[in-house]
């Protein structure tokens, strides 16, 4: 650091002295207010900015269970060690170019072959359109701009309730925004009657944002007889599907399973969209990498559409980030490597179904009059928990427990150092109810 | 079932990533890729720098790193170190915190999210570009809802600066419109204002209340001085006003793929610095949520380390100086070969490009006949250039010149 302030106070002793002119001009511009003096402070993000609020907690009792990013059960987040056998092989080696506007061709042929399956007709007959994405936020982001610019007549979709970035990428790509019934409160389950109604009231053709697996944040997925319904009936309405898998494998531990309601459109003959992310199957969540696809009718529709994709990466940042793509390459087509990345994701899943029991249970021993059995029924990363933004917020002031205002749980952050503690504040907050 | 985008039509190639397409395709060994603003050795080979292998195996090495999400504008010592370097470590707009620094996916990134703040917040939403400029800076704004004017920048017939036209058309524009500033070794032309027009550039832009954004993407690259580049940007900062920084260390630190780069807003006050970058934020979320830690992480690692960064300025040098170098030898042997038309402009130009001055059908006459692949405008770049294939592309010039109207 002292070398560098040294080069700078030799290159400003170079500079020249500034003419009577410009330092009339320079103090009227130091005078001059700001260009953003109007600029409002903009709102925490109510997810991100739980996390930012935890860390500046100093309590020792603090525990977060905010924002979904997987602990192991010492609350520590977990570098995969497959992940760090792919690290190594890249680190020091000569590569480091441009890779093309639709990102790696390998990772993208292997990250496919997850969602749509290994042998997809689909993937044989070059059916997709996929570039690699800034993980999922920015699959989805990419799809809502290509769905503004070749379909400006359209909608999308969301269920209530959803990721609340859902709504910012959607707005931000200007389309316009409707709701569909999805959770039930009474039940904290699926208000499928609500949502089957919706799709049906819906204008044929509508777009539809549909959480593949392991909902976010409610946990609250169809089953597969109810994933089949709704498939016929987007049939019959001509309705498009457009997936948001954010969870595949670390659901119920099983990446095929967990793409099960994919693989139902599709044998229903549907032309879907699908956003793939790796954040936190493989633990990759700051490298960003995921995958946008969208299912054409021929090959050569599905060259038209790349080339299009990739029209809208190029004026937001050129070419997708390579190192997690190298990462995820590296895993997926090293036969070894991918079966331990499948046996560290059923670890982490299985822990967190391990922790919904425990939470679950000791509610229930504490004697809470209210039901608990949505905690092991809903799946994945997140407990809608039904708490209220009130319960919620008693629970940051007097117990330093952070969480999302809307009663969300992130799982992955119980531990069996926790759980004890999180169960008997939760029974405090809500043994009067 | 039909599908519902069946109406989408196939786009274009990209211009600029579209020749190495065609590069690659083609079979000849005398083939030449002076197309995309790459660095390559002299052996023509990609080149991560050493300084960046050192610091990725230290943090593959380091077992306490993880690959959380890092905060949405980015890792703060990474901006801060970020700052220092377009700003200068003594720079009063730092010491006062009136710098919002956001983390953002290299030039491009840093140029759109800026774009997008300021289509949100800033009273006009029109911006002047240079003309010629890197063919993606258009969409970029284009797409974050900015309409595009361009000002006069090259003249074709000095191949130089058109300091007056740029003048006129700055001096027309209306007050607060932002203008896209080329901070130093302008792509594609390789064409930058001396310091004194420089200085006038700024006293007109201020007395119009004209709002710069600079995009700095070679920064070191060009001279081979990080300050020397970084010039143009603090004489800006020196006078107190506002202003909009996009930087790039895809090409300074060979980072290209890793997309690394900031975008700095300087402001009049700490107080609004802070309620900028809340507000920056809330663009990026919906975009990407969070930039990518990679390459971030290793210029921070090389940027806090003095042995690190001194090591990196002399492997920046090395490359800065090839390229000087390579851009000698090239009109050198046009000089020898005797071929029509005067080249000082190859030496004269700075920094990655050379706007050859080579028209579209002299630029395809080369690439059938001769498989030299540049864009088509004439633009070449040094890096793509060595000391073995300079006379292959002298050849390739001089038939071009007089075969070819």
């Amino acid at each position: 650091m002292a070398m560098m302030a040294m080069k700078i106070r030799n290159s400003a002793s170079r500079r020249t002295t500034t003419t009577m002119a410009s330092r009339q001009i320079s103090s009227g511009l130091r005078s001059m207010s700001s260009w953003w003096k109007n600029v409002e402070p903009a709102p925490k993000d109510p997810i991100l900015g739980v996390t930012e609020a935890f860390l500046a907690d100093p309590s020792p009792d603090k525990v977060n269970v905010g924002v979904g990013a997987y602990r192991d059960d010492n609350g520590k987040p977990v570098v995969l060690e497959c992940v760090r056998e792919a690290e190594r092989r890249i680190a020091g080696a000569s590569f480091m170019e441009y890779l093309p506007m639709g990102g790696s061709v390998e990772m993208v042929e292997e990250t496919l072959k997850l969602a749509y399956g290994k042998n997809s007709e689909f993937i044989k007959d070059k059916r997709i359109a996929a570039v690699q994405s800034l993980s999922g936020t920015g699959a989805c982001r990419l799809f809502a701009d290509f769905q503004k610019r070749f379909r400006p007549d359209s909608q999308i979709y969301i269920p209530v309730p959803t990721w609340s970035n859902h709504h910012n990428i959607w707005r931000d790509a200007q389309v316009p925004q409707k709701t569909y019934h999805y959770y039930h409160p009474e039940t904290k389950g699926l208000d499928f009657s609500g949502l089957m109604d919706d799709v049906k009231n819906a204008p044929e053709g509508s777009f539809f944002l549909l959480h593949a697996c392991a909902h976010n944040p409610t946990g609250v997925d169809p089953t597969e007889e109810q994933w089949r319904e709704i498939s016929q009936l987007f049939k019959a309405k001509k309705h498009f599907a457009f997936f948001d898998m954010a969870y595949q494998g670390f659901a119920s531990g099983d990446p095929r399973k967990d793409a099960k309601s994919i693989r139902i459109f599709l044998e229903d003959g549907h032309h879907i969209g699908i956003s793939q992310s790796y954040a936190k199957n493989m633990g990759l969540y700051g490298q960003r990498v995921g995958c946008l696809s969208v299912l054409c009718e021929d090959e050569k529709q599905a060259v038209t559409v790349k080339s299009q994709l990739q029209q809208l990466a190029r004026p937001m940042y050129s070419n997708p980030p390579l190192h997690g793509a190298q990462i995820v390459s590296i895993i997926l087509g090293d036969p070894q490597l991918k079966n331990q990345w499948l046996q560290e994701v059923k670890i982490m899943a299985d822990r967190i179904i391990g922790m919904r029991t425990t939470l679950r249970e000791s509610l229930e021993k504490l004697g809470s009059p209210l039901s608990w059995e949505h905690v092991t029924k809903q799946i994945g990363m997140f407990c809608y928990s039904g708490l209220t933004p009130e319960q919620v917020d008693r629970l940051t002031s007097e117990y330093h427990i952070y969480m999302t205002r809307n009663g969300r749980i992130s799982m992955a952050g119980v531990t069996t150092g926790n759980v004890e503690y999180l169960a008997n504040a939760i029974h405090e907050v809500t043994k009067s109810s | 079932m039909e599908s519902v985008f069946s109406n989408v039509d196939r786009a274009p190639e990209d211009p600029i990533l579209g020749v190495t397409v065609a590069y690659n395709n083609d079979p000849s060994p005398a083939k030449l890729n002076l197309g995309v603003g790459a660095y390559r050795t002299e052996e023509g080979k990609p080149l991560v720098l050493d300084v960046v292998r050192r610091a990725e195996q230290q943090l593959v090495n380091d077992p306490s790193r993880v690959k959380e999400y890092i905060p949405i504008a980015g890792f703060a010592d990474f901006n801060k170190l970020s700052a220092k370097l377009i700003l200068g470590a003594d720079s009063p707009a730092i010491q006062e915190s009136r710098v919002a620094t956001i983390q953002c996916l290299s030039g491009t990134g840093s140029l759109r999210v800026g774009a997008e703040f300021l289509k949100k917040h800033y009273h006009q939403s029109v911006i002047f570009i240079p003309k010629p400029t890197w063919g993606n800076h258009p969409k970029v704004f284009n797409l974050a809802g900015l309409s595009v004017e361009y000002y006069r920048y090259y003249d074709p017939s000095t191949r130089g600066l058109d300091f007056q036209g740029l003048l006129e058309d700055l001096g027309a524009a209306p007050s607060g419109a932002i203008v896209l500033l080329h901070a130093c070794a302008h792509n594609p032309t390789g064409v930058d204002p001396t310091s004194e027009q420089w200085e006038q550039i700024r006293q007109l832009i201020r007395s119009k209340s004209l709002l710069p954004f600079f995009d700095s993407a070679y920064q070191g690259f060009a001279s081979g001085s990080l300050d020397t580049d970084a010039h143009s940007v603090r004489t800006f900062v020196a006078d107190g006003g506002e202003c909009l920084i996009a930087q790039s260390y895809a090409k300074n630190m060979g980072l290209y793929g890793e997309r690394v780069g900031a975008l700095s807003i300087v402001c009049k006050s700490a107080d609004v610095a802070s309620k900028v970058e809340s507000q920056v934020k809330l663009v990026v979320r919906p975009m990407y949520s969070s930039p990518p830690i990679h390459g971030a992480s290793i210029v921070a690692t090389i940027l806090k380390s003095s042995d690190m960064y001194n090591d990196w300025t002399i492997e920046l040098k090395g490359m800065a100086d090839r390229i000087i170098s390579m851009r000698q030898q090239l009109f050198d042997a046009l000089q020898a070969k005797g071929t029509p038309g005067d080249w000082s402009h190859i030496i004269k130009q700075i920094g990655m490009f050379t706007f050859t001055g080579l028209n579209k059908e002299q630029v395809a006459f080369m690439t059938k006949e001769y498989h030299i692949y540049m864009t088509s405008d004439g633009r070449i770049s040094m890096a793509g250039l060595s000391t073995r294939t300079v006379p292959h592309l002298v050849d390739a010039i001089h038939a071009a010149v007089t075969r070819v109207g």
